[in-house]
């Protein structure tokens, strides 16, 4: 890893983390008085991933054009990472034409095959289509492989299982990657799952299985380069699980009255920890840090302008698009 | 129903979980397991304060497990125990419907009616929020197209309790599918019709049998569950231009209160159906052919109906609202049906 590449992960954090910080300004600005779920620009459910972001950096930076990733309903922070168009996918959660899907997707709905990017809003629901990308990979011969993401809550589901199995079976280029963030909405991972590590289910189905722990990115960015050249050299699926941090809400809206840890949770913020040890190795100055902030700043801005500015489709849109 | 003496205006989703609440204190063979229904008291507020009365152990948080929990509610429901439990949203149906389809809703008609399913399956339905396609659906009619469970669907919060105390009592599996729209939720914009009187002590309303909810005489609406709401505003709109509209809420699905049905459309003559499901192969061709076969002639109008049309529900407000039936959509259909 060099300093370039520590520098463009920093870079990569910042920038995820203010979009994800402006769209929830944005996301509340209209919803008071009585803070309605379907009132304002954004209506509906939003789920941001700060704090998450080192499991998408770590992973994105070794994806080339043709990967594929499969996201859950947390999706921003992979498809941001992953090269989705910041102005059409900001587009698509303020419902827009100009989005990426028109304004039909939403925030969970985020479908761009220029990037091979898609997202479900049923657990665990993208990892057999991951599976069926690397299978269209393997079969056409190339080296792409296929990014598998879920929350260690989607682990229980059976389409987790019947996907390690699958990608096992058949020796498909795929990476499961499971962001532990301790908690599924309410309900803590202890009262949830057996056993203490997704790494050693993988080795069940006789999958590689590598847990990463403290939310670093830097060890995230040497699990998945190891898995993903794996599976580009053929040899077969990988799974890498990352013990990472809900910095916020399950939803936007979630009072998290249930959650123990809820004191200690900005002191475990993996940003300024990162920048912090940048910072300490002299690969990181003052004027970086308020260089690459301002750029993040400039770039979330405009796509949130360019959002707002898009014309609004039509009721008779509606009926558009149902067959191809 | 009892003879009540004490009653507080109430949301639906207290009105709901008072009902559970209260059965359980009656039997001790009734517990609840779902997600996040312990200490967050269900994502639409069914279980509120369950948890702090029953604690984790006739109150459970599950894993996302759904085949797993709603086929172990079969276990257990077929081992004399009565459980209550919640699929968060009916959308998730898909990850678990050979448990309810094949299972739940088939045992006791496989065995000869020798082996019993008391169980509830209660779900959240319904859009108008913008959570799009897969989470805004209501399915009423794929569950009721199936055979062998008891479907449910609640428009206000006094049957929302005796709903879901029939439903506990009741040895069939029963679908209880409530609108999230309808609950009365702090964070959701709410029909006041949302809150209600609801009597504090057990009462129950039975399940297959619809109510007219308003009575008139020139048109018939026959909806369900959040759209009862829109059209009894409509109803009452419609009064003060001198059109008088008899609404009825059907409450359940199966089984299908066509007596009442039929008596309101031979009444009035004119009829629309308001779904919030999908148009086609469901509740409102279903009408259609109930009044078909009973008496055509009945209708001095066309049938009509409004229902979402056979697209997955979009997310953007404008197309969202285009394809649900708003109060302004079953207005001009009623106008249409006097023209
Ligand atoms: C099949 C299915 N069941 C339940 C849900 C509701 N749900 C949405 S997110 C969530 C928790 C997910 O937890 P986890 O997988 O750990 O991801 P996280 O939210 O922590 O990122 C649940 C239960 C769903 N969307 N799909
Ligand atoms: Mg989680």
């Amino acid at each position: 890893m060099t300093e370039l590449d520590r520098l463009a992960m920093y870079r990569q954090m910042v920038r995820i983390r203010q979009y994800e910080a402006r769209i929830m300004q944005e996301y509340h600005a209209d919803k008071s008085p009585a803070w309605d779920i379907g009132a304002g620009l954004i209506p509906g459910e939003m789920h941001l991933s700060a704090g998450q972001e080192p499991a998408a950096v770590g992973v994105c930076a070794h994806l080339k054009k043709g990967d594929a990733i499969t996201a859950p309903h947390r999706p921003h922070h992979f498809a941001l990472a992953h090269g989705v168009d910041m102005n059409k996918m900001t587009a698509e959660i303020y419902g827009r034409e100009t989005g990426l899907c028109r304004g039909k997707g939403g925030h969970m709905h985020l479908f761009d095959p220029d990037n091979h990017f898609s997202c479900s809003g049923i657990i665990a629901q993208g990892l057999p289509v991951a599976c069926g990308q690397a299978l269209a990979f393997q079969r056409k011969g190339t080296d792409n492989v296929a990014v598998a993401v879920a929350g260690e809550g989607a682990a229980n589901q059976g389409a987790f299982h019947e996907s390690l199995n699958l990608a096992a079976v058949w020796n498909l280029p795929v990476i499961f990657v499971i962001e532990d963030n301790d908690w599924a909405i309410s309900v803590p991972r202890s009262a949830s799952t057996a056993g203490v590590s997704n790494a050693d289910r993988a080795s069940g189905y006789g999958i590689p299985g590598v847990r990463v722990e403290d939310n670093d990115v830097e060890a995230m960015f040497e699990a998945a380069g190891a898995a993903i050249d794996r599976a580009r050299a053929g040899e077969g699926p990988s799974l890498i699980e990352i013990h990472t941090l809900r910095l916020w809400g399950h939803f936007e809206g979630d009072a998290q009255a249930y959650r123990s840890e809820l004191e200690t949770v900005n002191e475990r913020d993996p940003i300024p920890k990162y920048a912090a040890s940048l910072q300490e190795l002299g690969d990181l100055t003052d004027d970086q840090i308020a260089d690459i902030q301002a750029e993040a700043d400039a770039e979330v801005d405009a796509a949130i302008e360019f959002a707002k500015s898009s014309p609004e489709p039509t009721a008779e849109d509606a009926l558009l698009h149902v067959f191809a | 129903m009892s003879t009540t003496t004490e009653s507080r205006r109430v949301t639906t989703a207290k009105a709901m979980a008072e009902g559970i609440g209260q059965e359980m204190q009656r039997d001790p063979n009734v517990f609840v397991m779902g997600e996040d229904v312990g200490a967050y008291g269900g994502i639409f507020g069914s279980t509120t304060d369950l948890f702090g009365e029953f604690g984790p152990d006739r109150v459970i948080d599950t894993p996302i497990s759904e085949t797993g929990f709603i086929g172990a509610g079969i276990g257990a429901a077929v081992e004399g125990l009565r459980p209550v439990v919640e699929l968060m949203f009916v959308d998730f149906y898909g990850v678990c419907m050979d448990q309810i389809s094949n299972h739940m809703a088939k045992i006791h008609y496989e065995s000869g009616g020798n082996v019993k399913v008391p169980m509830v399956l209660m779900s959240a339905t319904g859009g108008g929020y913008s959570d799009a396609a897969q989470h805004s659906q209501c399915l009423w009619g794929t569950f009721a197209h199936l055979p062998g469970m008891k479907v449910v669907v609640p428009s206000n919060p006094y049957d929302a309790k005796g709903l879901m105390i029939s439903a506990i009592r009741d040895d069939n599996p029963v679908m209880y599918l409530f609108h999230k729209g309808g609950q009365g939720l702090v964070w959701m914009e709410k029909n006041p019709r949302s809150i209600g009187e609801v009597p504090e002590e057990p009462y129950t309303v039975p399940i297959g049998k619809a109510a007219v909810a308003k009575e008139g005489t020139d048109v018939t609406i026959v909806t369900l569950s959040l759209s009862v709401q829109h059209s009894l505003d409509v109803a009452e709109q419609l009064e003060g231009e001198g059109i008088s509209v008899e609404v009825v809420d059907l409450r359940s699905l199966v089984p299908l209160d066509t007596e009442t049905v039929l008596e309101s459309v031979g009444k009035t003559g004119r009829v629309l159906v308001v779904d919030e499901d999908y148009k086609s192969f469901g509740l409102t061709g279903e009408i259609a052919a109930v009044i078909a076969e009973n008496d055509p002639g009945m209708l001095k109008k066309p049938f009509s109906r409004l229902a979402v049309p056979d697209v997955p529900i979009p997310y953007a407000r404008p197309l969202e609202y285009g394809v649900l039936p708003t109060r302004e959509k079953i207005t001009a259909a009623v106008k249409d049906l006097m023209a």
